[in-house]
């Protein structure tokens, strides 16, 4: 018997709607698509055609317009389902509370034993190369650092299901392999079902088993790309000779997608 | 010490000589004031005499509780009317122009209303104070960041919890802004109330001074209010800034 997936959305369509002077808004749909325990599915696609949205609409922090979204078989309705984490690309630090305190922030009111929450603190400190920095705040970290305080605030919660949107956004590129080689390992461990979402499709490429590509606004899923990568793998993936074929029907698909929201970028201008 | 510091001690020594001089040379004559050195060993004679001690607690106390009353309220409003557009909008007019109303006006009426105890003057000072408070931490509130409110809801928090753990520790540093001014406003409520009509209090007790040429109760009385205030408000500041310094904001 086949397993049932992890995340189902069957007929999903999002429209903002629109306030007295602007127009609703198409933003995303309609969507299917099964994610499979375990499994590392990460999205590309051209800006602004519903990547966001779509993962809000997974999380439960947006409400479909249409369609339905199912969690572990449960839909998914205007709250965030308990096993679910969230990255998100902004800094989402609590600037008040040092690095423990922001990472134990999730478990203060999760009845769990003081001594389990130390103990899953202290784990995320170390698998997150941040035990030196335990006592700083926030503002006395680089991006990269704070970003790897927001991961671990998500990871000590043992999320099953764990959303990033574009956590790498604001780093370099050298950190960003870096920080892809920590996502990785971090998924090996866990068992979860990890969701990317990113514009960089190198970064798609060397992480995911399979990459959805969305269209231009209203985003659709018009490819699917399984890369085939044994599961213990890492940055060096981009050596193997299959990487660049990955990348390059990515684009191929991507082009004109991501031409179709320049031309109409530049016709609203 | 800055240099900064160090220039602002010296504009204080600056005028307080200047003053000294004066009353000393005679350009002040003394009904209208005694010189600095001996407002001085009045303060120190007038604190140790003990004399005061009931209209310190008096107005200390009202202060204390106009102010604790001002902020309890204020941020509480201010996190619900954060959540109400509509109501929201209809009384910020109310908020904009709200110093520009006497409140002073209406203690006659609270006397009226609540005699002449403890109570109006506690309600001047409240009614001043919680306004700042209010606008203050309304301010706070609409800095918070959308992706900290995703965060909450990430973590399934209510909207109390929210509240508690997320929207007001973020305002922090605008709510106490606030609160540096209900402070001072709270202060100034109790203080002014007491000159107008009390029967005790540092006001009734400058005004009384006052009104007997007792230069050697008034001015000493001015003092320990300004000291007391600026006390109080370099407290604060302090407090503020190690809040800011923390957040990388100054």
């Amino acid at each position: 018997m086949t397993e049932a997936p992890h995340v189902t959305l069957r007929g999903v369509r999002k429209v903002f709607a629109g306030t007295g002077a602007t127009s609703p808004v198409d933003a995303l749909g309609p969507v299917d698509l099964d994610l499979a325990h375990g499994e590392f599915f990460a999205v590309v696609g051209p800006s602004g055609c519903g990547k966001s949205t779509l993962l809000e609409v997974i999380a439960g922090l947006t409400p479909v317009s249409e369609g339905t979204v199912a969690f572990e078989g449960k839909p998914v309705r205007g709250e965030v389902p308990d096993g679910v984490g969230v990255v998100f690309q902004e800094d989402a630090s609590l600037p008040w509370l040092d690095v423990t305190a922001n990472i134990a922030f999730g478990l203060r009111h999760s009845g769990l034993p003081a001594d389990e929450r130390e103990r899953r603190v202290r784990r995320a400190l170390e698998l997150m190369g941040l035990v030196d920095f335990a006592g700083s705040y926030p503002a006395q970290l680089s991006g990269g650092m704070r970003q790897r305080v927001c991961i671990a605030r998500t990871l000590v919660m043992e999320p099953r299901l764990i959303l990033l949107d574009e956590p790498f956004g604001a780093l370099d590129q050298q950190t960003r392999l870096l920080m892809g080689d920590e996502l990785l390992r971090l998924w090996r461990t866990t068992g979860a079902t990890v969701f990317l979402i990113t514009h960089a499709l190198d970064e798609a490429a060397m992480l995911a088993d399979r990459i959805g590509v969305m269209s231009a606004r209203p985003g659709r899923l018009i490819d699917a790309v399984e890369t085939r990568w044994p599961r213990d793998r890492d940055s060096r993936i981009v050596e193997h000779a299959e990487f660049g074929a990955v990348t390059a029907r990515l684009w191929k698909t991507l082009r004109e997608e991501s031409l179709k929201t320049l031309g109409a970028q530049m016709r609203s201008t | 010490m800055t240099r900064l510091t160090i220039y602002r001690l010296l504009v204080v020594a600056a005028a307080i000589g200047t003053l000294e001089a004066l009353c000393l040379a005679g350009a002040i004559d003394r009904i209208t004031m005694q010189p600095p050195h001996e407002i001085a060993r009045d303060f120190v004679r007038l604190l140790a005499s003990g004399r005061m001690n009931g209209a310190i607690r008096k107005t200390l106390g009202n202060a204390a509780i106009a102010f604790g009353m001002a902020l309890a309220a204020g941020v509480s409003f201010a996190a619900l009317l954060h959540g109400m557009r509509a109501l929201r909008a209809t009384l910020d007019p109310l908020f904009a122009t709200y110093y520009a109303v006497p409140v002073f006006a209406f203690y006659p009426f609270l006397i009226v209303v609540f005699g002449l105890g403890d109570v109006p003057q506690v309600l001047i000072g409240f009614m001043l104070a919680v306004v700042a408070v209010i606008v203050n931490t309304l301010n706070g509130l609409d800095r918070v960041p959308r992706v900290l409110v995703k965060t909450a809801r990430v973590h399934r928090l209510g909207r109390l919890r929210m509240a508690t753990a997320i929207t007001l520790p973020f305002a922090a540093p605008y709510i106490l802004t606030g609160v540096k001014l209900a402070v001072a406003y709270a202060l100034i409520g109790v203080v002014g109330s007491e000159f107008i009509m009390s029967r005790g209090g540092l006001g009734y007790e400058i005004s009384f001074a006052y009104t007997n040429f007792e230069n050697a109760t008034m001015y000493p009385l001015i003092v320990l209010i300004l000291v007391i205030s600026i006390a109080l408000n370099a407290f604060l500041t302090a407090w503020e800034k190690r809040l800011l310094l923390r957040r990388g904001q100054r």
